[in-house]
This record gives structure tokens, sequence and C-alpha cells, in this order.
């Protein structure tokens, strides 16, 4: 009796838009589709590059051509057609932006729309943005306040150019070219994304960010971010994703690179919210990112929190490598599916230091016709004494015609560390929603409640204005979808 | 205040009738209870009439204060002032038991035109609340239901029963799985909310709570109907006599009178 009727049910789904749908009408400087080392030759043309970047794209390049796209995940989708996507796409204005007032109004209203926090006044947020519009970056705020405190916060084409030496030594240091077929796409056509680099002994006095937005339909997205904290520095950075909505797939294949000397302390979350396609799968990004970081120095900390909403393929394992003695490396993460989409997402913590730890919690949130995956590798090195990890894997299914997978590896190396793993799954049901509706709540506030509740230890790790906003992108994502 | 006139329901999607014509009126300040034996339809009528999903109401009316309750979602229903105190409550972890109540309280002031309370003004007011359920605050920051024993899950229905204050509170089996200490909490609190403007239903197996919470009215639920209402003696009666002398004045070859 308190059911939806069909109709009101189908009008629900129809009004549940996607916000950030709105393509800017832009006019984009032209470059030819397809890829060839012509290609590769002309981006680092266009960005003025030195010849041992162009020798790195080159050689990433030619890695690629001999490898093959993973078919080990759990997802199912057509190939991207390489050689019909545009490898570089930029905004056609003044190649070098001083501040605000020089980008382009149109730009900065699909900013506004967004609601990022690019102007000046919004330093009362003590936020420092990095957008990064298609390939380029467009504006990045509060340079200033952060060169006081000695911190670098450019775009990666700029610190090519001002700090080559820090982006020659670090850049391809984690995550090698070869690595994977993603990342070695990535590190051939990567256009812009940012570059940090946080001193010894500094505290970044400020929250980063880093706005990703794909706005030409037929172009890829292949950003590179590069964040570096020097013995005892401590920086937290954000990364938000948004794209309009168009019928074909677009591609992004970003590369992450976090290095953690010792002491050091890096945090980095995400709210990816790329357009999922639509409700009848149709369309939607192929979100391929390859995320690292290295624990290199004594009691150093990475941690990773990523709350995974959009996209239509989701491939992605932020992974801590525990090199220095004493490291801790951990992975928070909530991922939710709904609709068609499929994710395949998980975390790598590779103990080699001794004395090592890592925690995982991973909520994984599937609903309507989704695939939802969970993989992940705990491996604990021979001379990784005294390490430990603590897993968690929790499932929840929302209707019964979605599916939730677990993949756990664990390889333990030694016998003085210790392996936990612990894994639920469960499911929303029909007596959890009633309980709260007799308690007052209407059904979504009762959804937005239970799925809070399961993922509460992931949003405790998040920045509280971003905690805020991936619980409302939950409500959103899921509104229509029990009942 | 409460009408049903008529009722018919049965599980959704399934044939067998439940409640096979329930006609029962409940006025402002009463106190009625519904008893029976295992299976006569007393927990579905509390869940039917709170709007429970499980239950298809195939013909008659139920009616609060006037209004028709079977055109109400649930949180409508509660909203208006309905409670249905469960017999099971429902685990929701993660989610802290300030937190859940807090949202009701606030959504039942809403309904009501009233300021919806800010933090501190929610700890000030479910202080008091607690106190009648012989709970610290610490309940407060627990998750809701998850982990409690049987009789914190009864209490905390009491506690949510309290801060909501509802004006019909449906009580289903509130006293089952209840130790006596458990049992004088949970009927006291309920008593202290006893008022003139406030009315409930008391769903039960057991006389034993009633010798707590006194009703003014007593039904007898067989085979999904009424089969006798009475004063307070009347619970007494059964708990001398069991069903089985109902049984044999209701039924004749297995179909009710």
């Amino acid at each position: 009796m308190s059911r939806l009727t069909e109709a009101e049910a189908v009008e629900t789904a129809a009004s549940r838009k996607y916000k950030y749908g709105f393509t800017t009408n832009i006019e984009y400087e032209e470059f030819p589709r397809g890829l060839n080392e012509d290609i590769v030759r002309e981006i680092s043309r266009r960005k003025d590059e030195p010849e041992w970047l162009l020798e790195f794209r080159l050689k990433a390049y030619r890695q690629w051509c001999e490898m093959e796209e993973p078919e080990w995940p759990n997802l199912h989708y057509t190939k991207p057609d390489y050689n019909n996507i545009v490898y570089y796409s930029s905004p056609k204005e003044k190649p070098k932006l001083n501040s605000l007032d020089e980008v382009d109004p149109d730009i900065l209203d699909t900013y506004n729309k967004l609601g990022i926090p690019l102007e000046e006044q919004k330093m009362l947020a003590n936020v420092a943005v990095d957008a990064v519009f298609d390939s380029v970056s467009v504006a990045t705020t509060f340079k200033a306040k952060l060169a006081e405190a000695g911190v670098i916060f450019c775009s990666i084409s700029e610190a090519v150019k001002e700090y080559p030496e820090l982006v020659k030594q670090y850049m391809g240091s984690v995550i090698p070219a070869n690595d994977n077929y993603f990342a070695a796409l990535n590190s051939a056509v990567f256009s812009d994304g940012s570059f940090c680099f946080v001193p010894k002994g500094v505290k970044c006095p400020m929250e980063l960010s880093t706005y990703f937005r794909i706005n030409n339909p037929d172009s890829g997205q292949f950003e590179r971010t590069l964040i570096i904290a020097e013995e005892g520095a401590e920086v937290s950075y954000l990364e938000g994703c948004t794209a309009p909505m168009f019928d074909t797939n677009q591609l992004h294949a970003a590369v992450v690179e976090l290095v953690a000397l010792d002491d050091a302390n890096i945090k980095y979350s995400t709210v990816q919210n790329w357009y999922p396609g639509d409700e009848n799968g149709k369309g939607g990004i192929y979100n391929f990112v390859t995320k690292r970081g290295i624990c290199k120095g004594e009691r150093s900390k990475i941690s990773w929190t990523q709350v995974e909403t959009g996209s239509a393929i989701t491939w992605k394992y932020p992974s801590v490598i525990l090199k220095g003695d004493y490291s801790t490396g951990e992975f928070y993460s909530v991922a939710l599916t709904n609709d068609f989409q499929q994710a395949d997402t998980g975390t790598k913590m590779i103990h080699l230091g001794k004395n090592t730890r890592s925690t995982i919690i991973s909520k994984g949130i599937s609903a309507g016709k989704s695939q939802n995956s969970y993989r992940g590798l705990v491996k604990i090195g021979k001379k990784a004494h005294g390490s430990r990890n603590y897993s968690v894997c929790d499932s929840m299914l929302i209707g019964s015609e979605c599916g939730a997978h677990t993949f756990p590896f664990i390889e333990s190396g030694n016998s003085t560390s210790s392996v936990e793993h612990e894994a639920t799954t469960s499911k929303i049901g029909e007596d959890q929603i009633f309980y709260l509706q007799q308690r007052g709540l209407d059904e979504e506030e009762a959804i937005s409640l239970i799925i809070n509740g399961f993922c509460k230890e992931v949003f405790k790790e998040l920045p509280l204005e971003f905690a805020v906003e991936a619980t409302k992108l939950l409500s959103i994502k899921l509104e229509g979808s029990v009942g | 205040m409460l009408k049903i006139i008529d009722l018919h329901a049965k599980v959704e999607g399934e044939d067998i009738e439940i409640l096979k014509g329930i006609n029962l009126e409940i006025g402002k300040g009463e106190v009625h209870a519904v008893m029976g034996p295992n299976g006569s339809g007393k927990s579905t009528l509390a869940k039917v009439v709170a709007g429970h999903p499980a239950y298809e109401v195939t013909s008659g009316q139920i009616l609060f204060d006037g209004e028709d309750v079977l055109e109400m979602e649930p949180e409508e229903r509660a909203l208006a002032g309905l409670f249905l105190a469960f017999q099971y409550p429902v685990e929701v972890p993660g989610v802290s038991n300030a937190m859940l109540i807090r949202q009701s309280v606030n959504n039942v002031r809403k309904a009501r035109g009233q300021e919806e309370f800010d933090p501190l003004e929610f700890e000030d007011y479910i202080a008091d609340k607690l106190k009648l359920v012989e709970m610290d605050n610490k309940f407060l920051d627990r998750s809701v239901n998850a982990g409690f024993s049987g009789g914190e899950k009864k209490r905390n229905e009491i506690l949510q029963l309290a801060a909501m204050e509802p004006r019909l509170s449906l009580l289903d089996e509130t006293d089952s799985g209840l130790d006596i200490d458990a049992l004088r909490i949970v009927s006291e609190g309920i008593n202290s909310l006893r008022g003139t403007e406030n009315s409930f239903m008391v769903v039960t197996h057991y006389q034993r709570i009633l010798n707590y919470i006194k009703p003014d009215f007593v039904h007898v639920l067989m085979g999904g109907r009424i089969v006798k209402s009475g004063g307070s003696e009347l619970a007494l009666e059964l708990e001398n006599q069991g069903y089985d002398w109902l049984v044999k004045e209701t039924f004749v070859n297995g179909e009710a009178k």
C-alpha cells in the first residue's frame, strides 16, 4: 500500500536528472583524432615541453602499442576506439593566465554552476583549487598564499617549466609508464593535471583541491597528478569530477602518484561523479585510473578516501607501497553503482618495510542492474616483519537485479605479520524502511539514513564539506531505486 | 479518535485472509487491550493500522480523526500522531539513536508547524524522556537497536514513543521477552505518558502487562475477528481460563458463529 505505482516510479526515475549534465559553448583549438607518434610529438610541441619529457612520452607510447587492454576485471563493455579519440582538447584562449579575470567567463560560469569555490572570496573556505577543463588547467587559486608557506601547487605543465628537476625526479617513479595499459596511454598523451610539492616540515595551510571536467564530447581526459611531501610535511588533497551528458562513452585515464618521505602525511580524497550513462546504460564515462602512493620514508602515512558514484565503468585501485619501516597505508572507499553501472575497484597494500600497517574499509552499494566488485591485494613481503593489515569489505544490495562481488587476494611472506579480513553482505529491507517511515521519515530520508549509517566509517575520513556533499550525492543517486 | 470499520486484510501477494472484518473504536484518552491466541491477527491489526507494506487491505475503512488512514503513507500516519511500538524493533547499523530520534522529533515538529530543535535544544528535550525509561545518555550514541538486548530494544521503542508524543500508540507485544524489571520500567514509562488527549492500543498475549497498564477495554481477537469485548475484568477471566472457553463459545465446526 505504501508502494509507488509504476507510473510514479517511472516519473521519479525520469526526474532524477544528472545535475551536472550541461555543456559549455567554448571554442576549442582544433586537434586531429587518433593516436600515433606524430600526435604524441604534437601534444608535446603545443605544450612547449623539454626533450626529456617528449622522450618519456614516446617511450610510453611504444610500450602501450605492445600492450593489451586488460581482460581480467569483472567488467563488460565495448572497448574504446583509440583511433577515434581527440587526445588534446584545450579551450581556445590566451595560453598563459595570471589571474581569474583572464579566464573565459563561460568557463567560470561552468565552475559556478558546479559549485566549485574558484573565486578568491572562497578564501574563507580555505580551499585552493586547480581546475582542469577537458585537458588544460584553467586557473589555480591562492598560489601566493601557498607560496608564502613554501608549498608549490600548480598545473603539471607549469611545473614542467618552473620545477623541471622535481618533475623529472618523481614523475613515473611510483607508476612506471609501462605499469599497465591505461597508465602507459596516459604517460604518452597526458595533457595536464596538478602538481603539489610540500617541503620539509611544512604543514600545508589549506586543503588543496582539483576539479576535473570533461566538456568536449570527443575528447578523452588524461590528467596526471603528482604530489610530493618531504620529511615531516603534511597535505590534504581533494579531487572532484563531473562531465556533461553525451550518448557516446568518453574515456578518462588518469594517473596519480604520491610520494611521502620520512614522517610525511598525505591524505587524498576523491568524490567521483562522472556521468554514469542514462538509465538504459547508454553513454557515460569510462573511468580507467591508476593511483598509487609510496610511503618511502619511515613512519610516513598515505591515506586514500574515495566516494565513487559516477562513471559507466570504473576500474580503479588506489594503492600504497609501504616501503619505509613503521609506515601506514589506508584505503577508505564507498562505491555506489546504479542502473547499468559497473565498478571493479579496490586497493593494493604492498608491505615491504618492517612493522608497517594498513587498513582497508570498503563499502559497496549496488542498485538497479549494476555490478559492483571489490578487488584487493594485501601483500606482506618477506622482510616486512611485524606488519599488520585489517580489511573490511561490506556490500549492500538494493533490489534483486544487481550484483556484489569481492575478490580479496592475500599473500603473506613471513610469520610475524598478521592479516585480518572481514566481509558482510546485507540488503536494504522493506522492514528497515518501514521502521523508519513509522518514525516519521519519508522513504528517501529513510534510505539516506540507512546508507549514511552503512558508509559512516568512510565518510568520517572525508573533510567536512566533502562529507556533506558525498552524503547528498548518494541520496540523489539512489532516488527511486528502492520500493 | 480511531475508527476501524469492517476491516479485511491479507498478506500482500497471497490469498489467505488474516483480518476478516474488524470493527473497533478507540476514543480519546482510552486504553484498549487487544488479546488473543497466537495467529489470531493481533499483530497484523497493529501493523495494518500503521501501514506495513507486507499487508494489503482488501476492504473496510480505518479513520483517524475522521481522516482516511488507508490513503496515507506510513510516515504521514506517523506524523499525524500514530505510533507503532514494534514487536521486533529493526536494527539500523551506523545510525545513532540520537540522530534518528532527532530527525523523527523534528519531522513531527515540522508537521505541527513548530520550530525544529537545534542539537542543544534536542539534548535538553531528550534528557527528560530518557529518565522515563531509566536509560543514560550513552544510549543515544549507540546505533539504533544494533547489539541491544531484548529489553533495551523495547525500552528504546518507548523512548521514541515518548519523544514523538503520538496521540495514539499501538504497542505490539511490547511485553514479550521482557524480564520483570524491564516490564515494570516499560509499563511505568507508558503510564506516565497516559493523558486525556492520547490513547493506547496494547496488543498482548498475556494479562501480565495489564497488571501494570490498566485497560479501559479488553477485546479478544480470534480467527481475524473480535469475538468478545469487555472491561478490564475480561483480561483476568482469560488469564484464569485461557482462550478455550471462548473458542467453544465462538466457533461451531471450525467456523465463527
